[in-house]
């Protein structure tokens, strides 16, 4: 029962890491929120049932979500953040929250507002290892996660795309004086963060074999606070704080005191920014290692 | 009137409260996504009052908006040491701690919601919305303003000359805690019927977009942004189902075009010329 637990609540925190590295691409490069990751999740979790449903196979699923994702994000940052570079943070933050309304509101209109259903039987087959079952999906879930936030830790420490980024996250000015192009590098960590969004959203939908134009929300909010725990500016801190988070809020749903453990994440995130503002494996701000 | 628009109205009314409270806070640079949270708290307090105490409205509103106000300085203490986005990040959590702490409180109803509270009328509403509208407005023409403003422009500069920006920026948390405290006291005392869903992050979203679609540079705006707020989804009834789209698209366009929000000084000045011209 408790090993059965804790392989449910990994999967659930593989998800939030997903989600909150999606936020902290976009934080630790340009210091702003982008609200509307929560919907770009959500929409990635219906491109993937949509294709799911037309009987391709998983693959195309999450490379049609993450694809569809990406393009969301670009068309936020060429219109949603680009223009309004030099206004202070809190303008951007508020035209993500415009792409928010407007995407909850396509995908009602073209999904319906009730939960959408994958038929049984598609995803639910099941290993036994000892007394623990898990599901297929619960084993494509973790495994996915931990390929894309390792190809995103090596794409940012080893490549020259990785370079870039994080120099324009160090000086955006001395970055392009360098000759990197800041404008292009912004749109490419947007175009990465909705991809991993989106690769949550597939995830996740096809784990719990259904979805609400309402998941991104909850999700996104908590995602933050993972973000936070973790650092904003640490690949690795999410991956540690999601499954943490993940595992605290199945057991605490399994064991009781479930309304509790909101109250618990959101203190500890503000404990964080409090106390660790780096996050709890993030590097000192003075030794610059963002992203 | 019909009832309809009388609901709007309050809503309206209730909302311009929720903008102000997230105005004042940001005249000192500090942008608050929690005040739902303050919200919650005045909501509870005083719908405890005035139905399991049996107080009269008016002193459970004062008495929320003091509790809240305790609380708002409480919590503006360790948001000193945050800036920007991180600032609003955390307040972001308390708002969601409030929310929570609301769902597993069980003397208040707890995820059940409460009832039992008296309903107010909607002018009594708009009495509270225009008071305080009114007092930010005279405040806006004072020292203490300047010096708010000071501290959100240059908050070293501000200290250099004088101005006490530790007392500045906790004093606007707690005056924007309690004007959010009496929003939600008249909230509840409206719809006579609160639970904890009702102060959820969409909430502080909606005070925010309004302060910030009306005008997030004078007080006034509130009122701008609180009625936009409430009548566009209204008024864009003939797209049916599009129109949250609708809204999120102009909320955008505004944002391009108009960062600074709908009314600002200049056009206020504008506004105040034009009607002198006419007298």
């Amino acid at each position: 029962m408790l090993l059965q637990q804790l392989v449910n609540g990994l999967t659930l925190g593989a998800v939030y890491t997903l989600v909150a590295l999606s936020f902290s691409l976009v934080m630790g490069l340009l210091a702003i929120l982008n609200i509307a990751i929560g919907e770009l999740f959500m929409l990635g979790g219906y491109l993937g049932f949509a294709v799911i449903a037309a009987h391709f196979p998983l693959a195309a699923a999450l490379l049609i979500g993450m694809g569809g994702a990406a393009l969301v994000a670009l068309v936020i940052d060429k219109i949603g953040y680009e223009p309004l570079r030099q206004a202070p943070p809190i303008t951007p933050l508020l035209s993500t929250i415009g792409f928010s309304i407007i995407l909850q509101n396509v995908v009602t209109n073209v999904w319906g507002s009730d939960p959408l259903q994958l038929p049984s039987g598609l995803f639910d087959r099941r290993v036994h290892i000892g007394s623990v079952q898990i599901g297929v999906m619960q084993l494509v879930v973790i495994g996915v996660t931990v390929v894309l936030v390792a190809s995103v830790a090596l794409l940012i420490q080893k490549t020259a795309v990785g370079r870039a980024l994080r120099a324009v996250s160090e000086n955006r000015e001395v970055a392009r004086l360098l000759g990197v192009s800041a404008d292009r590098i912004t749109l490419f960590a947007f175009m990465l963060s909705g991809a991993l969004a989106g690769a949550a959203g597939v995830l996740i939908s096809l784990h719990y074999a259904a979805i609400t134009p309402y998941i991104g929300v909850d999700t996104g909010l908590k995602a933050i606070a993972v973000m936070v725990i973790g650092g904003t500016t640490s690949v690795w801190g999410a991956l540690i704080v999601g499954p943490l988070i993940g595992i605290a809020e199945v057991m605490t749903i399994a064991f009781g005191g479930s309304q509790m453990r909101d109250f618990v994440v959101y203190g500890l995130m503000i404990v964080t920014l409090l106390l660790r503002p780096q996050g709890l494996l993030g590097a000192r701000s003075d030794s610059g290692q963002p992203v | 009137m019909s009832t309809y628009y009388a609901g709007l109205l309050a809503d309206i009314g209730i909302l311009v409260l929720g903008a102000l409270s997230v105005y004042i806070i940001l005249v000192t640079n500090q942008l608050s996504l929690g005040n739902a949270g303050f919200m919650a708290i005045g909501s509870y307090v005083a719908s405890f009052l005035t139905a399991e105490q049996h107080w009269a409205v008016t002193p459970a509103l004062i008495v929320a908006a003091l509790t809240a106000c305790v609380i708002g300085v409480i919590v503006g203490f360790p948001a000193l040491r945050l800036k920007g986005i991180y600032l609003a990040i955390a307040t972001l959590g308390f708002g969601e701690m409030v929310r929570s702490f609301f769902l597993v409180f069980t003397p208040m109803g707890g995820s059940g919601g409460y009832r039992g509270m008296p309903h107010v009328s909607l002018g009594y509403i708009w009495i509270w919305a225009a008071g305080i509208l009114l007092l930010v407005t005279l405040l806006e023409r004072s020292r203490l303003w300047l010096e708010m403003r000071a501290v959100h422009d240059d908050e070293r500069a501000a200290g250099l000359v004088g101005i006490n920006t530790t007392l500045t920026k906790v004093g606007a948390f707690g005056f924007g805690a309690a004007v959010a405290a009496i929003a939600g006291g008249l909230f509840a005392h409206h719809y006579i019927y609160i639970e904890p869903g009702n102060f959820d992050f969409q909430r502080s979203i909606d005070f925010v977009l309004a302060v910030i679609l009306g005008g997030s540079t004078v007080g006034a705006g509130a009122l701008v942004g609180a009625a936009l707020l409430v009548l566009l989804p209204e008024w864009l009834r003939f797209l049916a189902d599009w129109r949250l789209a609708a809204f999120g698209v102009m909320l955008i366009l505004v944002l391009l075009t108009r960062p600074q929000g709908i009314l600002d000084r200049p056009l206020l000045a504008l506004l105040r010329l034009r009607r002198n011209r006419a007298a």
